[in-house]
């Protein structure tokens, strides 16, 4: 007697035990492609926000990075964003150089008095990324530059330290490198004795696309919520709602220089 | 005219090999300053994130300044073609060089990455002041090379009138490009102005012609050649006209700041409160620089050349520190982020900024001045600059 296949038999019990076998791989091939879907949507939904942009595709006039600090949120004494800057961008802080005066200090607090009433202010005063930039006009190599989408940088090889940048920015928001540097240096931050340098808006984070920077996120984990990072250009961004509902200023704005950094509370 | 006879100076006594290597010894000091500045950084210098500017600026500037109006007694012997001023000319042309050299060294020697000059000489922004003057101070050391070459060539000597014309022209741009560095600035109350490119031409009349008259009479002196009074009275004079015209201007620059209240604060600062600066100013600036030196050239002391002298080395001494004040108090003054407010920050805003020069910046600075020297000492042993005698009887027989 031959072996019987339960699955042998009739054509019509053959066609149903097929069915139940194509029935099972669907769900299987369902269940999977659910799970993998899962799996990978968060991935896809972050570089749908993030707009993380790739290496070889230039910054783009489309976007214009700024920043608002409200003042009036900004805490008396927190110094949390200069420590963020000079931790995430590998610059000593001032309290721990020997020579405080040559220090590098690509962000400071300033605190302000009003010495009528007395008013005093917070907030932090770095590189205001101006459109229209005195340091740029100035440099006389072209070290000096602003990128398409807003942010004023230094580019650390045609820089030759001639510090007329310094001279010409209105806001102080400049260092020259006075001393060798320790191995405090960040892959992604390039430094170097001799050159200049100031706020950079995170560039190494904006291009990762992390879409903020280290001073925002820290003053955001404080609890004080006193800066917001984003595209000026977006309308839906948080910034530019920000900018429309609450009034904002420009320092200097006698200068004309249209600024990527806006105050509210000054 | 009776023709001038030009000769080398012989250069072979101890005086001036003395004098020879004294200068060298400076332009040793100096190298070496620029070298330690440039192993450890600007961490050695007084200079800080306040005052980018220091020492070796106030030396680099003024000797372009200078420069530029060392050139000036050449010019009236070709552009303006006063006869005297001929013999007079081609010691303008060479100090103009040299002057230009030295001050031109220290500036890129204080770079902070003096390492990388090639980079200035291969990038351009033709919107920064710098790049204008890189081009200028090229043009400069060109057009009066020839102007020179010109006075010394006879087979060339028609076109000298061209080349000296060119010249002078270049030198009014140039030094209004180097009043520019400064006027075209925004950020500082005392920058940012017209006033500062025609200010630092006339300066240049002055401080140029002063370190003409010094190294003319030394000159003169040191190789017991003739040098009649004609010459230095007739030099006296135009001294006085150029020490007064910078008088009238700075006047001018103050009273218009004055004029607007938004400048009291700074105007305060360098006139009123500002400490060692407000004494550079009044003691160093005004006093030593302008009002003594036109005490002496306008009373009869100005008939002696010692005193002549005196008068000159005040006006060089006036120019050094109305550079010191002008570069650097401008930046110990703070920048005003917000008008009316009091600041305070780890970045020192709200305070004025102090600076104490150190001993590399000085000898650096100095080191310049005697490349100046050393270049000019060198030239009238090498090349016929000077002519043999330039007595009252010469001089006479060229006006006619």
């Amino acid at each position: 007697m031959s072996e019987m296949n339960p699955n042998q038999g009739s054509p019509a019990r053959q066609q149903a035990a097929q069915t139940v076998e194509s029935l099972q791989r669907r769900r299987f091939i369902g269940a999977a492609g659910a799970a993998a879907g899962l799996a990978i949507a968060p991935g896809v939904m972050l570089i749908e926000v993030a707009h993380g942009r790739p290496e070889e595709q230039a910054a783009s006039s489309a976007v214009r990075w700024g920043m608002l600090v409200d003042a009036t949120k900004c805490g008396t004494g927190c110094n949390d964003c200069v420590t963020a800057c000079s931790t995430e961008n590998g610059w000593t802080p001032v309290a721990e150089s020997a020579h405080p005066k040559q220090a590098p200090q690509w962000i400071r607090k300033l605190e302000l008095q009003d010495p009528l009433t007395q008013m005093e202010t917070n907030l932090p005063m770095m590189c205001q990324h101006c459109a229209e930039p005195p340091c740029v006009d100035v440099c006389p190599t072209g070290a000096s530059f602003k990128r398409a989408d807003g942010i004023v940088l230094v580019n650390r090889h045609t820089c030759i330290g001639c510090r007329y940048c310094m001279m010409a920015c209105p806001y102080k928001a400049r260092s020259l490198v006075h001393e060798q540097l320790n191995d405090t240096q960040k892959p992604d931050v390039p430094r170097g004795i001799g050159c200049v340098e100031s706020c950079t808006f995170c560039v190494q984070k904006v291009d990762r696309g992390d879409g903020t920077t280290a001073c925002v996120e820290a003053c955001t984990a404080s609890g004080h919520n006193a800066l917001v990072f984003g595209d000026m250009n977006d309308p839906e961004s948080e910034i530019s709602r920000k900018l429309r509902e609450i009034p904002t200023k420009q320092v200097r704005a006698d200068l004309n220089l249209n600024l990527g950094v806006r105050y509210h509370g000054i | 005219m009776a023709s001038i006879t030009f000769r080398e100076v012989e250069g072979s006594s101890l005086k001036y090999w003395l004098l020879f290597g004294g200068l060298g010894l400076f332009v040793l000091f100096g190298a070496l300053s620029w070298n330690y500045m440039h192993h450890y950084g600007h961490v050695v210098t007084g200079m800080d994130n306040q005052i980018v500017w220091g020492l070796p600026h106030v030396f680099a500037v003024f000797l372009i300044v200078a420069a530029s109006g060392a050139l000036n007694v050449a010019s009236i012997a070709s552009v303006f073609n006063k006869p005297m001023y001929k013999p007079l000319a081609p010691l303008s042309a060479i100090l103009a060089i040299a002057l230009m050299l030295g001050g031109l060294l220290v500036l890129v020697l204080d770079l902070g990455r003096s390492d990388r000059l090639i980079v200035a000489m291969t990038h351009f922004n033709f919107k920064s002041m710098f790049t204008w003057n890189v081009f200028l101070y090229s043009g400069f050391f060109a057009l009066v090379g020839i102007y020179l070459w010109t006075m010394l060539d006879r087979t060339v000597k028609s076109y000298s009138k061209a080349a000296g014309t060119a010249a002078f022209i270049w030198r009014l741009l140039l030094t209004t490009g180097t009043g520019s560095l400064f006027g075209f600035l925004i950020a500082r109350e005392l920058y940012g102005t017209a006033m500062l490119a025609p200010m630092f031409i006339i300066m240049s009349f002055a401080y140029g012609l002063a370190v003409y008259l010094m190294v003319l009479a030394a000159a003169y002196s040191w190789t017991g050649r003739a040098l009649g009074d004609t010459v230095m009275q007739r030099l006296r004079y135009l001294l006085v006209i150029f020490v007064a015209a910078v008088l009238y201007f700075v006047v001018t620059y103050h009273m218009t700041n004055l004029y607007f209240t938004k400048l009291h604060a700074v105007e305060a600062f360098i006139l009123r409160d500002g400490g060692i600066f407000t004494t550079l100013f009044w003691f160093g600036q005004i006093l030593a620089g302008c009002v003594i030196p036109l005490v002496i050239l306008l009373t009869g002391l100005g008939r002696q050349r010692s005193w002549i002298m005196i008068a000159c080395a005040l006006v060089i001494l006036g120019g050094i520190l109305q550079m010191y004040v002008t570069i650097i108090g401008a930046q110990a003054y703070p920048l005003d982020l917000f008008p009316g407010l009091n600041e305070k920050s780890s970045f020192f805003d709200g305070v004025v900024h102090s600076y104490m020069p150190s001993v590399p910046e000085l000898f650096l600075g100095l080191g310049g001045v005697a490349v100046a020297l050393l270049v000019t000492t060198f030239a009238v042993k090498v090349l016929r600059l000077l002519p043999e005698s330039l007595d009252d009887a010469t001089v006479a027989k060229l006006e006619h």
